[in-house]
């Protein structure tokens, strides 16, 4: 596992991405810093941290986008295939080294409030929470990332459809408030996730009649339930979308409040994209 | 060593391996021959638990591929059609990587480097980026990938492919010399290479295997044994009663062509020359002879009829059970080569003694390796 560690980190640092990726990040940070914190004379660091998050919009697909889909397109996957470590090791060592990349803005970011603190007062506590919940968000976000882009050979494609996701993601509590609140609404919502999972699940097996039996399971239960009871299905959609919507969980942390359901949230997210990203790749090597 | 047993690979609808199996044992070196799309780099990376196979087992040196993936795959050295590389490395950080990744550490790692970087020549280039070699010098780099940390099992999946005459002789010295201490694994489109260097044959077509043994077996079996086609002008049974009457002649298949012409192949007994017989005979017999060729059968030859498109494996059985018996057997396969020259011209003939249907297709192949 450290040898696959070692050797993402060396491509990172030794192409543009991590250095462009590093720097992007600060550079935004910066502004926000300077803006708020040393000309808007703002105490508070989680707020600016809260502001400087749409960073991640951008500069996560550029950091994900090679980290499966390079391996395939140039048919170095063989080789990893074939050497002693196992998938979970390789796609653990990747994740990793994606995450270390992150963690170095957000370890200079982690000077900001001490710097801050030399001017007044500064509520540390608050605003290390803050950064840990951005730096779990971003992982978060890594990992889902990282499994777009084992699902294509292509790194366009990959970055193309992480800043979809990202996007989606990033306005989701804001899309839930417009769609209403009526359970046929839902209904429609439920029956589009059910194609949206069969074409992942497509995407990962390639096997189109498993795929559309996932589908039709998911849309016949779905549409069961509605028949039994409709009132299960009122609000729904606005209620699930806020309740997944990973940005959202940093407003508690602003707050100056410690979230241990988001942590441990964030850390969900991780693992569960990881274990697909896994999964992915096992089923590559099956079809 | 490795134990493959009925392997089996699908996708979707195509089959590119069909119950495959073999076992593999130590110290020898393997070649594993068959036309291009046969099978053989589906099966290699079955083999190396690259790729899942459909049904059927593998294990190396006592270790399933599937169960215990890591124990299994400690044992093996695999260079995959496509060298596997890093194109933004150089030759020292890549093998360092592999050889990490292998469980390599410290001084070993170095010794390991340096000795996988030697043996291949890889000297003089292993600080240039990978991108910035030849396509030569960038097998060599996977060859030294598929070496290094000494692994039990050395997979080669057409190694010599892209390299220049030159480097396919360095390489197959070094593939020698690896299988003095190692089992090598080899696989090659190209008969001479396998021949140069393997102990043993593997011959796959359409994803199954027609022959396996080792070389000298094979090359027993058939070679020596060799045709004679004639062209005559006369009555067929005739000329069917004087081949049957020479003892060197096993068999012969008659067809009547145009204007009285009748074309006979005959096969002949292992070293026995028929051809100033056969003159005499028909001289004797006022049965004019038009043409005569001669045709030996090379391994290559035979390398060809099995893996031809009109090659059913079953007749593999009989074509090793005829050397006990080798009155009627050989001759089954036979027909269809000659039916893809109906009624033959006699120049045509002379110029194209072996024409088969797999022919074209393959001789540039033969062309190209520089030996």
């Amino acid at each position: 596992m450290s040898a696959v560690y070692r050797k993402e980190l060396r491509t990172y640092f030794t192409g543009m991405t991590a250095p462009v990726f590093i720097a992007f990040i600060l550079l935004m940070t910066g502004i926000f810093t300077v803006v708020y914190n040393l000309q808007g004379l703002y105490p508070n660091f989680e707020v600016t941290v809260n502001q400087v998050v749409f960073v991640y919009l951008l500069a996560v697909p550029v950091l994900t986008m090679r980290s499966v889909a390079e391996e395939k397109h140039s048919r170095t996957d063989q080789l990893l295939y074939s050497l002693p470590v196992s998938m979970t090791s390789i796609v653990m060592a990747k994740y990793l080294a994606m995450v270390t990349v992150l963690a170095i803005p957000v370890a200079v970011m982690a000077f900001y409030p001490l710097l801050l603190a030399s001017f007044g007062t500064v509520h540390l506590a608050s605003a290390y929470g803050m950064l840990l919940a951005f730096f779990l968000l971003g992982s978060a976000l890594i990992a889902i990332g990282m499994f777009i882009s084992s699902l294509t050979e292509s790194q366009v494609i990959a970055a193309v459809v992480s800043l979809a996701v990202t996007l989606l993601i990033y306005f989701m509590s804001g899309l839930a408030n417009m769609i209403s609140a009526d359970a046929s609404v839902s209904l429609i919502a439920f029956l589009a996730l059910a194609a949206v999972i069969g074409l992942v699940v497509n995407a990962m097996i390639r096997n189109t009649v498993l795929s559309l039996s996932v589908t039709a399971i998911l849309a016949l239960v779905t549409i069961g339930v509605y028949l039994v009871d409709s009132s299960l299905f009122a609000g729904a959609v606005p209620e699930i979308l806020s309740a997944v919507s990973l940005f959202d969980r940093l407003t508690t942390f602003q707050n100056g409040m410690f979230d241990l359901t988001a942590i441990i949230f964030y850390l969900s997210v991780c693992g569960l994209f990881v274990y697909l990203t896994v999964q992915s790749l096992e089923k590559k090597r099956w079809n | 060593m490795i134990e493959v047993k009925n392997l089996v690979k699908r996708y979707g609808d195509n089959t590119a391996v069909r119950g495959v199996s073999f076992t593999v044992e130590k110290g020898r070196i393997y070649g594993f021959l068959g036309p291009n799309g046969a099978g053989k780099s589906t099966t290699m990376n079955i083999i190396t638990g690259c790729l899942a196979a459909t049904e059927g087992e593998v294990t190396i040196g006592g270790y399933d591929i599937y169960e215990d993936p890591v124990e299994a795959k400690a044992m093996i050295g695999y260079l995959p059609e496509q060298p596997p590389l890093y194109m933004d490395m150089t030759p020292y950080e890549y093998l360092g990587f592999v050889g990490r990744a292998k469980g390599l550490r410290g001084d070993k790692l170095y010794k390991a480097v340096d000795s996988a970087v030697a043996k291949t020549g890889l000297t003089a280039y292993a600080d240039r980026l990978i991108k910035n070699l030849s396509k030569g010098y960038k097998q060599r780099v996977g060859i030294a990938q598929a070496i290094i940390g000494d692994p039990e099992i050395i997979i080669l999946d057409e190694p010599t492919v892209g390299l220049d005459p030159r480097q396919i002789i360095e390489i197959r010295e070094l593939i020698r010399e690896l299988g003095q201490d190692h089992t090598v694994i080899l696989s090659s489109h190209i008969l001479t290479e396998i021949s140069a260097v393997c102990d043993y044959v593997i011959i796959i077509a359409k994803g199954r295997i027609v022959a396996s043994d080792t070389l000298e077996n094979l090359t027993k079996l058939y070679e020596g044994r060799n045709y004679v086609d004639l062209t005559a002008r006369g009555d067929e049974d005739k000329i069917r009663r004087i081949i049957n009457s020479i003892p060197g002649a096993e068999s012969a298949e008659l067809d009547a062509g145009e204007m009285g012409r009748v074309h006979a192949r005959i096969a002949m007994q292992k070293e026995v020359d028929i051809r100033e017989d056969l003159f005499f005979r028909f001289a004797d017999a006022k049965v004019p002879i038009l043409s005569m060729d001669y045709e030996e059968v090379t391994l290559e030859k035979v390398f060809l009829e099995l893996t031809g498109d009109h090659f059913e494996p079953g007749t593999v059985a009989a074509e090793e059970s005829g050397e006990e018996a080798p009155a009627e057997e050989i001759p089954a396969e036979e027909p269809s080569a000659e039916e893809s020259v109906p009624a033959p011209e006699p120049a045509e003939k002379l110029a194209e003694p072996a024409k088969n249907g797999n022919d074209d297709d393959y001789t540039p192949l033969f062309g190209g390796n520089g030996t």
